[in-house]
């Protein structure tokens, strides 16, 4: 192994922890926000990746283009979920913890039989698009531009968050909320409408991830489950709660999975983002930046 | 404390009277694809009680389970077919390598708290899971086939009848149940909800905190082990996708969650209603392929976590069901 090869892995393994960090951030800004981890997660990735084929396949939209149109359809879809399912959950008296986990798991399931039901359980791709398959050179090392793309709008995305939630008035709201729900009622802050909100962005940015990923993966019904794993793993990993954790966990796990991937046999890759985890925990039972 | 005693009795002749019942089922149940999904609800009565123990009484969810449930069925599976050693053995050598592993594994991760330690289990278990699958000796993603060497209880194989099986998973649940009967009234099962209530409160009130979680791990892997290691027997083949993933992890903890966790008779409850529901919905509309099974399977778990939320066992019961502690 040249020198050269270890570069490469490593520059495909940060475009990568990018877009896991992506793909994590709207399970952290949740999980901060209300204490509920989403575990159908992965199934909104799922969606967000069919939303990118379709508007593909019918409207020859390019999936460059349709990421903000995806993004705005998780959006609603997000707040929509808050209102008929998730905002039931959080009014359970008795094992709330629990109640939250298996009512999003069950609407995982739910949401996995309606994508084999409407777009059955084929395998779909993206035949031709502006980015897919091509890649540049930067430097002498190769980079597939979807992945470079992804990272953009990753950083992007995370520096729009960040001006979001500390210069707006509804990011303010949002922060607010998180600290102390029962307070920001006597201000006049509707929890109910934050909450929605909140779950429509965290939606959204899954929306972002969910059409880069459309890109260069395949999509079908049970493709959620592999990713959600690495999305909670990765917003642990930050710290729940901590936004900006899930960036620093994303680049993290995408370093750890390619160097792995160097060592041990292909499929045993995710062995290592897993015991990175473990060891993270281990030493710092909230992950790296966790305030919870 | 009367009343909690003679709870605890009528709990126990309630539980003599279903077993009966459920010994003479079989008498008028001949069709063999019933007979399947009977075995397939005691075995998951049992696997959801033997996961309530840690999971609702000392209230560490661990989604990991499918570790042990693997560990179970591969130990018996390896040692049949490498050196063998009789399947009753190998049962309960995997319990005990279980046990040891949970022990183990509890050590670093009883620190950790709520969503930590639940990612912890998926991930050690999906670790397990990758191991196996890469693990030439026992077969990887091919897993082992157990050779038939006919019809024993000594070899615990019956391919003529399920009878055997039946009864053993029914003795596995009662067992299953009377453990955690007896548990429920022990100083552990007064340790346990009070580490589920408040570990803090619990600990400066001389509660060891740590070994609570350590006793009610050991006892939750070794008994999941041995369904395990049954299951191996009952469907002969196992690889590492049949036994050792999450699905499997969340299907041991999804009965008692839907029939009251924390709760006697929450397991037994939930995977009478649950286990019978999915396998019918798989064969009846799952056939066509189209997921209609997942739709339905995925609304029922919503609408009842919405709907019952302290579980099904509160639509017997007067008091909330996840209030265990007795009066």
């Amino acid at each position: 192994m040249t020198a050269a090869t270890i570069i490469q892995s490593l520059a495909s393994g940060l475009l990568m922890g990018l877009l896991y960090g992506l793909l994590a951030v709207g399970l952290a800004l949740i999980f901060g926000l209300m204490d509920v981890t989403n575990f159908a997660h992965g199934e909104f990735l799922m969606l967000a990746m069919y939303l990118t084929f379709f508007l593909f396949m019918f409207w020859a939209v390019d999936p460059l283009l349709s990421i903000p149109l995806v993004a705005a359809g998780m959006f609603v879809f997000g707040a929509v979920i808050y209102l008929v399912i998730i905002r039931f959950a959080m009014r359970a008296k008795a094992n709330i913890g629990m109640v939250q986990i298996f009512a999003t798991f069950g609407l995982a399931i739910l949401m996995r039989g309606l994508a084999q039901f409407f777009f059955t359980p084929d395998y779909r791709s993206i035949p031709a698009s502006m980015l897919g398959g091509k890649t540049i050179s930067i430097f002498g090392v190769f980079l597939p531009v979807p992945q470079l793309v992804g990272a953009l709008i990753s950083i992007a995305a995370f520096g729009a968050l960040y001006f979001f939630m500390k210069k707006t008035d509804f990011g303010r709201a949002l922060e607010a909320t998180r600290e102390d729900a029962g307070a920001v009622a006597l201000v006049g802050i509707d929890k109910n409408k934050v909450f929605a909100l909140g779950w429509g962005l965290g939606s959204a940015l899954i929306g972002l991830a969910g059409g880069v990923m459309a890109i260069f993966f395949y999509i079908y019904p049970d493709v959620g489950a592999s990713f959600a794993l690495i999305a909670y793993v990765t917003v642990a990993l930050g710290g729940f709660g901590s936004v900006f954790g899930a960036f620093a966990g994303g680049i993290i796990v995408g370093l750890v999975e390619a160097t792995t991937a160097m060592i041990l046999p292909p499929s045993l890759k995710s062995v290592g983002i897993y015991a990175v985890y473990l060891l993270v925990v281990f030493v710092r039972p909230r992950g790296l930046f966790g305030s919870i | 404390m009367d009343s909690f005693t003679q709870r605890r009795r009528r709990d126990l002749i309630l539980a003599a009277a279903l077993a009966a019942i459920a010994a003479c089922v079989p008498f008028f149940v001949k069709d063999v694809y019933v007979q399947n999904i009977m075995v397939l609800t005691l075995m998951y009565a049992a696997l959801s009680q033997a996961w309530n123990i840690l999971g609702g009484y000392c209230g560490q969810i661990s989604l990991g389970h499918a570790l042990y449930f693997g560990l179970g069925a591969y130990t018996t599976a390896l040692l049949f077919t490498k050196f063998g050693v009789l399947p009753w053995f190998g049962m309960l050598g995997g319990g005990i390598i279980s046990a040891l592993i949970a022990l183990a594994l509890g050590y670093p991760t009883f620190r950790l708290r709520g969503h930590y330690f639940v990612i912890a289990t998926i991930v050690i278990a999906e670790i397990g899971f990758l191991l196996f699958h890469n693990w030439d000796y026992a077969g990887a993603a091919l897993g082992i086939d157990i050779p038939v060497r006919g019809d024993s209880w000594a070899k615990f194989q019956f391919t003529r009848s399920k009878l055997p099986f039946y009864y053993f998973a029914l003795v596995f649940c009662c067992v299953a149940w009377f453990i955690t009967w007896w548990l429920e009234d022990s100083k552990w099962g007064f340790w346990w909800r009070a580490v589920k209530d408040n570990p803090d409160a619990a600990e400066s009130l001389g509660v060891v905190v740590f070994n609570s979680k350590m006793g009610a791990a050991a006892v939750s892997a070794f008994l999941t082990a041995i369904g395990g290691a049954f299951y191996a027997q009952f469907v002969s083949y196992i690889d590492p996708e049949s036994v050792m993933t999450f699905q499997f992890s969340l299907l041991m903890a999804l009965p008692a969650v839907l029939g009251g966790i924390g709760t006697l008779w929450g397991p037994v409850l939930g995977a009478v209603i649950l286990i019978p529901m999915t396998e019918l919905t798989r064969s009846f509309i799952g056939g066509s392929g189209r997921g209609v099974d997942l739709i339905l399977y995925g609304a029922v778990i919503v609408v009842i976590s919405l709907a019952r939320p302290d579980g099904l066992i509160g639509l017997f019961s007067r008091r909330p069901a996840s209030k265990g502690v007795p009066q």
